[in-house]
């Protein structure tokens, strides 16, 4: 029997498009064509213009942990806990909802920095997820 | 045509069933036990009831609900979105109708088999590619598959710049218990908590424990809602609805309002503040008693400075004053609330406003005027004010 996975997400017009650019590799926010304005999770229409057009850019995977929690229970299989979740504020203004890796519980705080890198689950299912950011050499 | 719905209507009939762990029986049945039992508490006739309404979530369609408990012809019926966000809608809804005639004598209920059934703490899971869906699958993707993963975001922010701590939480948690051993009906009856028993229950998401966490619960509760003249003929004290609105903001999601540049407040229960206390003509000085939706400790705590009974960042002092207790200021869910009575998904709560308004409740202060209840936290929301006739 193979090991459970994680719940994937269901691929649909308005965000089957990110997790592609996830499983090739790249952290992305969706933009709007019309005022630039950037926008996640993504939507059909921009909530500041009602342009239709977007395009995306490509996230550095910089940011820092604007909130967090330490999951313990319920335990879903798929899943290893405790389950770090934190909200990340990136370095271009977006947020997004994603895991923290490689990081002990008594390490995790507000505001610390984190890096993106795309995880490659043992099914092959690519997910975008976050460790402490190594610091800079000068 | 009036203008606003203050006193238009009243609340005129409170039933429930037991609340349990395991029910035994369908959620159909549930629900029929309290529309039954509210009817009775009323003293109406079925076939005068001419309007349903319930949650998106619930179970059991009007249709069968009026086929098995033999009410009348219905003119009106609807369904409410969003979880526990729905409770004071249910209401809202109930009043537009007796306002202008679309309804007479409508009930809202929910019945769930929260338990032993579908229970909300296992989380979602979906298989049709709808919007709701897609909003779900950013965090199901990651491992947040519970309402208290999605809260705790929002609630560990707040505790983390306000210097709210876990003991702040069990003045919550403790309090409500301490109502709930009053109380026979409540899953809290006949079990004290202690702080040690509060900082001893497991770690659910970090730094929410068990404890901080409601009652899963099966059982149904039910309302009547009709004129405020017609109530006063009825068999019981009316408990008159001076305001009620459903509330949702800019940059609303449902649970996962992460996005908004302040996440250290709740801007749909200050919308929703805004509103009850402008229809009413009322302020947080003339509320007397509260029901405030508590899924979750820190929800009470964030929603005592959403209402203005303290500025922002100082709900932890205000609850250390004994303030949610009977002897002050805001005693709060006096029935012991979702946390330690039972979860109807806030039905439960707004059937506590009504026996506080009629002088019913098991833990009855002195003197109450004005009851403030409000609709689940983190989601599209609402809140209403009762008053005595
Ligand atoms: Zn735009």
């Amino acid at each position: 029997m193979t090991k459970p996975s994680r719940i994937k997400p269901p691929l649909g017009h308005d965000n089957g498009w990110w997790w592609q650019q996830a499983a090739a590799g790249k952290l992305v926010i969706q933009r709007c064509s019309a005022c630039q304005a950037l926008r996640h999770p993504p939507r059909p229409m921009c909530g500041e213009c009602r342009s239709m057009a977007w395009d995306f850019i490509e996230s550095s995977g910089r940011g820092t942990v604007n909130s967090y929690t330490v999951l313990h229970h319920p335990q879903f299989p798929g899943y290893d806990y405790p389950l770090t979740i934190i909200l990340v504020d990136l370095e271009e203004g977006t947020r997004l909802t994603s895991q923290l890796v490689d990081c002990d519980r008594e390490d995790v705080s507000f505001g610390m920095a984190v890096e993106m890198f795309i995880q490659e689950d043992e099914d092959g299912f690519k997910i975008p997820v976050f460790r402490p950011a190594v610091k800079e050499l000068n | 045509m009036p203008v606003s719905l203050k006193n238009e209507a009243a609340i005129a009939g409170i039933g429930q069933t037991a609340y349990t762990k395991h029910s035994g029986v369908s959620e159909l049945a549930l629900t029929c036990e309290a529309v039954s039992n509210c009817i009775d508490d009323a003293g109406i006739d079925p076939a005068e009831i001419d309007g349903l309404v319930t949650y998106t979530l619930d179970s059991s369609d009007e249709v069968e609900v009026a086929r098995s408990v033999g009410l009348g012809d219905l003119t009106m019926y609807a369904k409410i979105n969003y979880g526990g966000g729905a409770a004071v809608g249910l209401i809202q809804q109930a009043a537009m109708a007796v306002a202008t005639g679309a309804a007479k004598n409508v009930v809202v209920y929910r019945g769930m088999n929260g338990r032993s059934g579908q229970r909300m703490g296992r989380g979602v899971s979906g298989d049709i590619i709808s919007s709701d869906l897609i909003h779900w699958s950013w965090y199901m993707a990651y491992g947040m598959l519970t309402p208290v993963s999605w809260v705790t975001l929002i609630a560990n922010k707040y505790m983390h710049e306000y210097g709210a701590t876990s003991e702040d939480l069990a003045v919550v948690a403790m309090t409500q218990r301490q109502h709930a051993l009053n109380n026979p009906a409540a899953a809290g009856y006949g079990k004290p908590m202690t702080l040690d028993d509060y900082m001893n229950s497991r770690l659910i998401s970090e730094p929410l424990r068990l404890f901080d966490c409601c009652q899963e619960t099966d059982g149904a509760c039910a309302l009547l809602i009709t004129s405020t003249e017609r109530a006063r003929e009825l068999k019981q004290k009316p408990a008159v609805i001076r305001a009620v609105t459903q509330a949702s903001t800019q940059g609303q999601e449902q649970m996962t309002s992460f996005y908004r540049d302040d996440l250290l407040s709740l801007p749909e229960m200050e919308l929703a503040a805004r509103r009850v206390y402008e229809m009413s003509g009322l302020g947080p000085d003339d509320i007397d008693a509260a029901c405030l939706y508590d899924a979750f400790t820190p929800e009470v705590i964030m929603q005592l400075e959403s209402f203005g009974f303290c500025g922002r960042g100082e709900a932890k002092d205000f609850i250390k004053d004994g303030n949610l207790t009977l002897g002050g200021r805001l005693p709060n869910n006096t029935h012991g609330g979702l946390l330690s009575e039972a979860y109807i998904h806030g039905v439960n709560n707004i059937a506590e406003g009504v026996r506080l308004i009629r002088g019913q409740s098991c833990n009855q202060p002195q003197g109450v005027e004005h009851v403030l209840i409000s609709s689940g936290v983190g989601v599209p929301t609402g809140a209403m004010i009762l008053g005595s006739s």
